[in-house]
C-alpha cells in the first residue's frame, strides 16, 4: 500500500516536471474510452430492450405504443406462472440447503487436512464448474436413467424422472460453486486464530463453532447465495432432469417462447433479472464483509 | 521459590529433556535441555531461525518433538494437546479473535474452562484494569492501536492464571518507545503475578534488561544458559560473545599458562594475556574477545603493564555519552574502542582525533580466551 502510494506521487512528481513541448491529442485514450462504451452497449442493450419492452402497451410485434404495467399485473394472476415460480424457489432452496452443507464440508476438508489425492480431488472440484452445462445435463440425464434401471431390477422400485430428480442435479453443479467460495474464505482465514483458542483451552470443536465458523459465515452465506441464484437460473440441466408436468420459471418461459415473444415473457425475465442482480450482490457483499473483519 | 522447602526432587515450572524437533529432516531444535524454575522470567535469545520459536511452539504443544521429553510443573506433556496444557501463550501478531469484542476475548479463556458467568465477569474486569483498558471491553480488536491490542494479548492469556505463560516476540511489532514501556510493564506484570515466563526474542537488549537467566540459541542448538550479567560478561563461545554485545576479535594460539592466565600468541605475532572461562592447554587455537568498552587507551610512554600496544587512531565518532573510535594494531587490524565521556567539556584537546597515536590496554581478566 505505502508502495503504491509512493509510486503514485512519484509518477505525479515526474508528470508535473515533464516539460510541455506541444499539447498531443491523446487519441489513445480517446479509443480506449470509445471501446469501453461499445462494450457496455453490446452488454447491456439487449437487457435494456427487454426491460423497456416489458413495459410495452403493444400485445404483438416489436412496436412501441405507450407505457403499461398490465403484464406485471397478468403474470401476477397467472397459476401457471406462480405455480413455476414456486417450483423454482422450492428447487433453489432445497439444493441450495444441500449443496451448501456438502460444499462447506468438502472445502474444510480440502482446506484443513493433507492427504493423498488432495491435488487432484481440490481440480476436479472446479469441473463442473468449467465443462457445458449441456454436457453435464445429458451426464445426469444418462446418470439417472442407468440408476433407476438398475433399482428397479434389484429392488422393484419404480422411479422416475420429477421434482426429485432436479434438485439432485442442481445439488450437483451446486456443490462445487459453494466449495469454490468457502474455500476462498478458507484461505483468508488466520490459521493462528485456531492455534490461539487451542491455548485458551478450546477444543476442536469448540474452536470449530465459537471461532472458525463464525468468522468464515459471510462465506458460506455468499456460496449459498450464489448457488441459490444459479439453481433460480438455471434452465439446460433443469430442462433435461425433470420429469413431464414439472416446470420452473426457465423452462415455463421456454415453453411460452416457442409460440412467440410475448410482453409477458418479457415481464418475467425482468423479474428473474432483477432477482438474480439483487442476489449476486448480496453474495459479493457477504464475500467482501469477511475482508473486511479479518484484523 | 519452591513453597515446600528444599525437596529431594525439586519440581521445576518446565523442564526439557533431550528435546529435539527435526523438519523433513533437518533439525530445528537439537538435544535441548533446559530446567526453568517457578517465577523465573527465562528468555530464549538468538537470532531468526535458531529454533527458539519452535521450541516455544512445542511446548505450548503446537508441535510435537521428534525426541525428547517436555515436563510442564511435574507432569510429562507428551502428545498432549495444546488445549489440555496449563500454559497460555501471547503470540508475535496477538492472535485476537477479530468477531469478538475485547471483553469476550479476554473472556474467552475461562469460558472454556467453564467458570460461573459472575465470576468471569469481574475477572474480565480485573485483567482489564492489570493491564491499564479498563474502558475498552466493548471494542473490537480493530478498533485498537497496536500497543492496546498487545496489552489485551496479554490479559486474555494471564487471566487464566497459567503455571507457565509463553512469549514469542510480543514486542517485535511495536514501536521503539512503546516496546521500551511494555518491557517495563511486562517486568512489573511477571514480579506481580509471580508466572513463569518464558519470553522468545531476538532483542539481546531486551532479554538482559528482562531477564533472571538467559539461554542464548543458535542453529537450533542452546550453547550457554545463565544470568544477564555471566551470558554479558563470561560468553563460552565466540557466537554468543559476538551476538551478545559488541566485541572484538583476535585469533590466536595458546602458549603458556600461569595462575589462570592464558598467554597467547596472535597469527600477526601480538602476544595477549587473557582469562579462559573454559580450560585450555598451550597448543590450542583460540578466539580471544576483547568487548570494547574494557580497553583503554593511554596517551604518552608505553604504560607498564602486559597488555599494552601501539596503535594509531583512524575514525573517530562521538555520540554523547561515549566516543568511539577505530584504532590499528601494529599488525594492521582495526579495532573498536569506547570510552566513556565522563567530563563534560568542550575542549578538542580532551578528545582523540584520527592520526593520533596512543597506547591500546585491558587488563587479562578482560580479555577472554575462548575455544570455539
Amino acid at each position: 500500500m505505502a508502495k503504491t502510494l509512493a509510486d503514485a506521487r512519484a509518477n505525479v512528481r515526474h508528470g508535473g516536471e515533464r516539460p510541455v513541448t506541444r499539447k498531443r491529442v491523446p487519441w489513445g485514450a480517446w479509443a480506449l474510452r470509445i471501446n469501453a462504451l461499445l462494450t457496455y452497449i453490446f452488454l447491456y442493450a439487449p437487457i435494456v430492450i427487454l426491460v423497456l419492452f416489458s413495459f410495452n402497451a403493444a400485445k404483438f410485434g416489436t412496436r412501441w405504443t405507450g407505457w403499461t404495467s398490465q403484464w406485471y399485473r397478468d403474470l401476477w394472476q397467472s397459476e401457471k406462472l406462480q405455480a413455476a415460480a414456486w417450483t423454482s424457489i422450492k428447487v433453489a432452496s432445497i439444493s441450495t440447503l444441500i449443496a451448501t452443507a456438502i460444499g462447506t464440508l468438502a472445502a474444510l476438508a480440502l482446506s484443513k487436512t493433507r492427504w493423498r489425492g488432495r491435488r487432484a480431488f481440490d481440480s476436479a472440484m472446479y469441473l463442473p464448474v468449467i465443462i457445458p452445462d449441456i454436457v453435464l445435463a445429458v451426464a445426469l440425464l444418462g446418470f439417472f436413467t442407468l440408476s433407476f434401471r438398475g433399482l428397479q431390477s434389484w429392488l422393484g422400485l419404480n422411479l422416475q424422472l420429477g421434482l426429485s430428480t432436479v434438485i439432485i442435479a442442481h445439488v450437483a453443479f451446486n456443490i462445487s460453486y459453494v466449495t469454490v467460495v468457502v474455500r476462498a474464505s478458507l484461505a483468508n482465514f488466520d490459521q493462528r486464530l485456531e492455534e490461539a483458542a487451542a491455548d485458551l483451552g478450546a477444543a476442536p470443536w469448540q474452536i470449530f463453532w465459537r471461532i472458525k465458523l463464525p468468522l468464515i459465515l459471510p462465506g458460506i452465506l455468499g456460496g449459498a447465495l450464489l448457488a441459490f441464484t444459479l439453481s433460480l437460473d438455471d434452465f439446460v440441466v433443469t430442462f433435461f432432469a425433470r420429469g413431464p408436468g414439472v416446470n420452473t420459471l426457465t423452462t415455463e418461459v421456454y415453453g411460452r417462447i416457442k409460440r412467440y415473444v410475448s410482453p409477458e415473457i418479457n415481464a418475467i425475465s425482468t423479474v428473474m433479472l432483477v432477482l438474480s442482480m439483487v442476489l449476486v450482490v448480496l453474495s459479493l457483499f457477504m464475500q467482501r464483509r469477511q475482508s473486511s473483519r479479518t484484523v | 521459590m519452591n513453597p515446600h522447602g528444599p525437596a529431594a526432587n525439586p519440581v521445576w515450572a518446565v523442564e526439557l529433556n533431550h528435546v529435539t524437533k527435526t523438519f523433513h529432516g533437518t533439525a530445528a531444535v537439537c538435544d535441548v535441555n533446559l530446567r526453568i524454575a517457578d517465577g523465573e522470567f527465562f528468555s530464549l535469545l538468538g537470532p531468526s531461525g535458531c529454533g527458539k520459536t519452535t521450541l516455544l511452539r512445542m511446548i505450548a504443544g503446537f508441535e510435537a518433538p521428534s525426541d525428547g521429553s517436555i515436563i510442564i510443573g511435574g507432569t510429562s506433556v507428551g502428545d498432549m494437546p495444546p488445549h489440555r496444557r496449563d500454559v497460555n501463550t501471547v503470540f508475535q501478531s496477538y492472535a485476537l479473535f477479530p468477531h469478538l469484542s475485547v471483553r469476550e476475548n479476554v473472556a474467552f479463556g475461562l469460558q472454556m474452562k467453564g467458570v460461573p458467568k459472575a465470576e468471569i465477569a469481574t475477572r474480565v474486569q480485573a485483567a482489564l484494569e492489570l493491564v491499564q483498558l479498563p474502558g475498552f471491553g466493548d471494542r473490537k480488536p480493530r478498533q485498537l492501536s497496536g500497543g492496546q491490542q498487545q496489552r489485551v494479548a496479554l490479559a486474555r492469556a494471564v487471566i487464566n492464571r497459567p503455571k507457565v505463560l509463553l512469549l514469542d516476540e510480543p514486542l517485535a511489532a511495536l514501536d521503539l518507545k512503546l516496546r521500551k514501556e511494555m518491557q517495563i510493564e511486562l517486568k512489573m506484570l511477571q514480579e506481580r503475578l509471580g508466572i513463569t515466563f518464558i519470553f522468545v526474542t531476538h532483542d539481546q537488549e531486551e532479554a538482559l534488561s528482562l531477564s533472571d537467566r538467559i539461554a542464548v540459541m543458535n542453529h537450533g542448538s542452546v550453547l550457554q544458559v545463565g544470568p544477564p550479567a555471566e551470558i554479558y560478561e563470561r560468553p563460552l563461545t565466540q557466537f554468543v560473545a559476538d551476538f551478545i554485545g559488541e566485541c572484538n576479535f583476535l585469533p590466536g594460539r595458546v602458549t603458556a599458562i600461569s595462575d589462570g592466565i592464558a598467554e597467547v600468541e596472535t597469527s600477526s605475532a601480538l602476544r595477549i594475556s587473557g582469562t579462559a572461562p573454559q580450560p585450555v592447554a598451550p597448543g590450542d587455537q583460540v578466539m580471544i574477545a576483547i568487548r570494547p568498552e574494557k580497553v583503554r587507551l593511554i596517551e604518552g610512554e608505553r604504560p607498564s603493564i602486559s597488555n599494552a600496544f601501539p596503535v594509531q587512531i583512524e575514525r573517530v565518532a562521538y555520540i554523547g555519552s561515549d566516543t568511539r573510535i577505530i584504532v590499528r594494531l601494529p599488525d594492521g587490524s582495526s579495532f573498536d574502542v569506547w570510552e566513556s565521556n565522563t567530563i563534560s567539556t568542550l575542549d578538542p584537546a580532551a578528545y582523540y582525533a584520527a592520526g593520533d597515536k596512543a597506547w591500546l590496554t585491558w587488563t587479562p581478566q578482560n580479555a577472554l580466551v575462548l575455544t570455539e
